[in-house]
């Protein structure tokens, strides 16, 4: 009944247990990586608790107004952003509990080794739009 | 094409199926089947005998599945067993449904999911979009509810108090969809209170049109949050006040008070006052003690610590909060509300700032954000 957003980062997360950059990685070890990701929303949506899940590119640009009837201003990439973002899942759950228990189970996917990576993930709960019935 | 009245013929028909041995599943399917087909047909021709013709239609679509999959000594058996066609009564049959879908096997998204579609009759696209999420989702949700409550016999002794905390937490989760989810709770807790002779499902009832009373005020034309004390209290819906005053004043005389008629009493002491300095809250603070002693919940005591400020005043209603658990949601916009009463804008602002950060709803936390705002403003150089 409560959505979260599950944060993924390129940088900007303490760093995980099995450290390894994924380019390291041997490409089966990406094919299961992958697998396990793509298994996990499968079975979120079958449980009736996925809502969406993107990945995103690592670079991108900033982007500014410039004033009316001026294209805006660009910037970047940067290449050396402190926090950048990987990709988000968003799930629709009944408790904090099960948010924190399925960022867990997705922390788990396999890196190098085909050991679980034991990453940091960000769950950040929505901000609901209810009406407060207790005024 | 009476879409209210199709919707409401949807758990009786449903029951019917279910009478006559089908499962619930696969009964609940056939349903949504006619329900489809009603839509498509009944703007050309309405039935004489609409929920005949949907339990027809429903039952026919139930044996095509059946056929499609199970034996075929099963299905035989079936089609004996249909009764003569004819009007079917199924006040109790649409109460034992409203207990299987609010089954205390299910998690609350999941009892809330089912009630809708098989009690409301919603296509689990409506549902879906209504939850904002996906109609795959919603459907997966659906589909696991059904098979929990499969092995559960259809009974009428259920707890109706597992039933009115589904309904009040659809009534809770608001308007902001395409599907009004207010106006369906209060429509099935009406369905519900017309088949059951149950004070607090009628002061859940009362409490619903209460507060659904005060709906237009309670927005800005920005779609922000106007405060119960400064609401236009001439845009509070007066019918729907009166309705909930006499269904919760006939409900209290039967002497079996129960959370919801407090919160309802509650409601109404607020909807009779004709200014908010009118409001008796002497009486609001009585019946906060009330609910204390049901429902032993720090929110309760959160909300009668407001009313103590307002009975008592600002530093009584906070010596009550500084017994209230801080972490609480909510303790510190109440805190900065009391202090700005008692004069100490700085503090109030302050707090108010911090409680927009604490705060879980987009809607209180801009609220929040523009009451520190307007006394920093205030205070400002």
């Amino acid at each position: 009944m409560a959505k979260y957003l599950l944060l993924k980062h390129y940088r900007g997360a303490p760093d995980p247990v099995n450290n390894v950059p994924m380019d390291q990685w041997t490409p089966e070890e990406i094919s299961e990586h992958i697998q396990y990701m793509n298994d996990f929303a499968a079975r979120l949506e079958k449980s009736g608790e996925f809502v969406d899940g993107q990945a995103l590119a690592p670079e991108g640009q900033w982007v500014r107004y410039d004033g009316e009837g001026r294209p805006p201003v660009t910037d970047g990439p940067f290449a050396e952003t402190k926090d950048l973002i990987a990709g988000w899942m968003i799930i629709d759950v009944d408790s904090q509990e099960r948010a924190v228990e399925l960022a867990g189970e997705l922390s788990a996917a396999p890196g190098a080794g085909g050991r679980p990576i034991h990453e940091w993930l960000e769950v950040r709960p929505f901000l609901t739009a209810h009406p407060n019935v207790t005024e | 094409m009476d879409e209210a009245l199709l919707r409401s013929l949807t758990p009786g028909v449903l029951a019917v199926l279910v009478r006559r041995g089908a499962d619930f599943a696969a009964a609940e399917d056939a349903v949504q089947d006619a329900l489809v087909e009603a839509v498509r047909v009944w703007p050309e021709e309405t039935p004489r005998d609409p929920k005949g013709w949907l339990v027809t239609v429903a039952w026919r679509r139930f044996l095509d599945a059946t056929r499609a999959e199970a034996a075929r000594r099963r299905r035989e058996d079936l089609v004996d067993e249909e009764p003569a066609a004819g009007p079917a009564s199924g006040v109790d049959d649409t109460l034992q449904l409203y207990f299987l879908c609010a089954h205390p096997s299910l998690t609350p998204s999941s009892a809330v999911a089912l009630t809708l579609r098989a009690v409301g009759g919603l296509t689990t696209r409506q549902i879906a979009r209504a939850y904002l999420v996906p109609e795959a989702t919603m459907a997966q949700r659906i589909s696991r509810a059904k098979r929990t409550v499969s092995g559960v016999r259809l009974d009428r002794h259920g707890d109706v108090a597992t039933v009115l905390r589904v309904l009040y937490l659809v009534f809770n989760e608001g308007y902001s969809g395409d599907v009004d989810l207010v106006a369906e709770a209060i429509r099935l807790t009406r369905q519900l209170a017309a088949q059951v002779d149950h004070p607090e499902v009628a002061g859940l009832l009362a409490l619903m049109l209460l507060h659904h009373a005060r709906r237009a005020a309670r927005t800005a034309p920005d779609g922000s949050l106007v405060p119960l004390a400064e609401q236009d209290r001439s845009r509070w819906d007066t019918r729907a006040i009166a309705e909930g005053v006499e269904i919760l004043q006939a409900a209290l005389a039967r002497d079996r008070l129960g959370e919801f008629q407090a919160q309802a009493a509650i409601a109404a002491l607020h909807a009779d006052a004709r200014t908010a300095e009118e409001t008796d809250w002497v009486q609001i603070v009585e019946w906060y003690d009330e609910l204390a002693r049901l429902t032993d919940s720090p929110v309760v005591r959160l909300n009668r610590a407001v009313a103590v400020g307002e009975a008592d005043g600002p530093r009584a209603g906070l010596a009550a909060l500084a017994e209230l658990d801080e972490s609480l949601p909510r303790h510190t916009a109440v805190a900065a509300h009391l202090h700005e009463r008692d004069g100490d804008l700085p503090k109030a602002a302050r707090l108010y700032a911090e409680a927009a950060h604490k705060a879980s709803d987009l809607a209180e936390r801009d609220h929040l954000t523009r009451q520190a705002a307007r006394l920093n403003h205030r205070q400002g150089p």
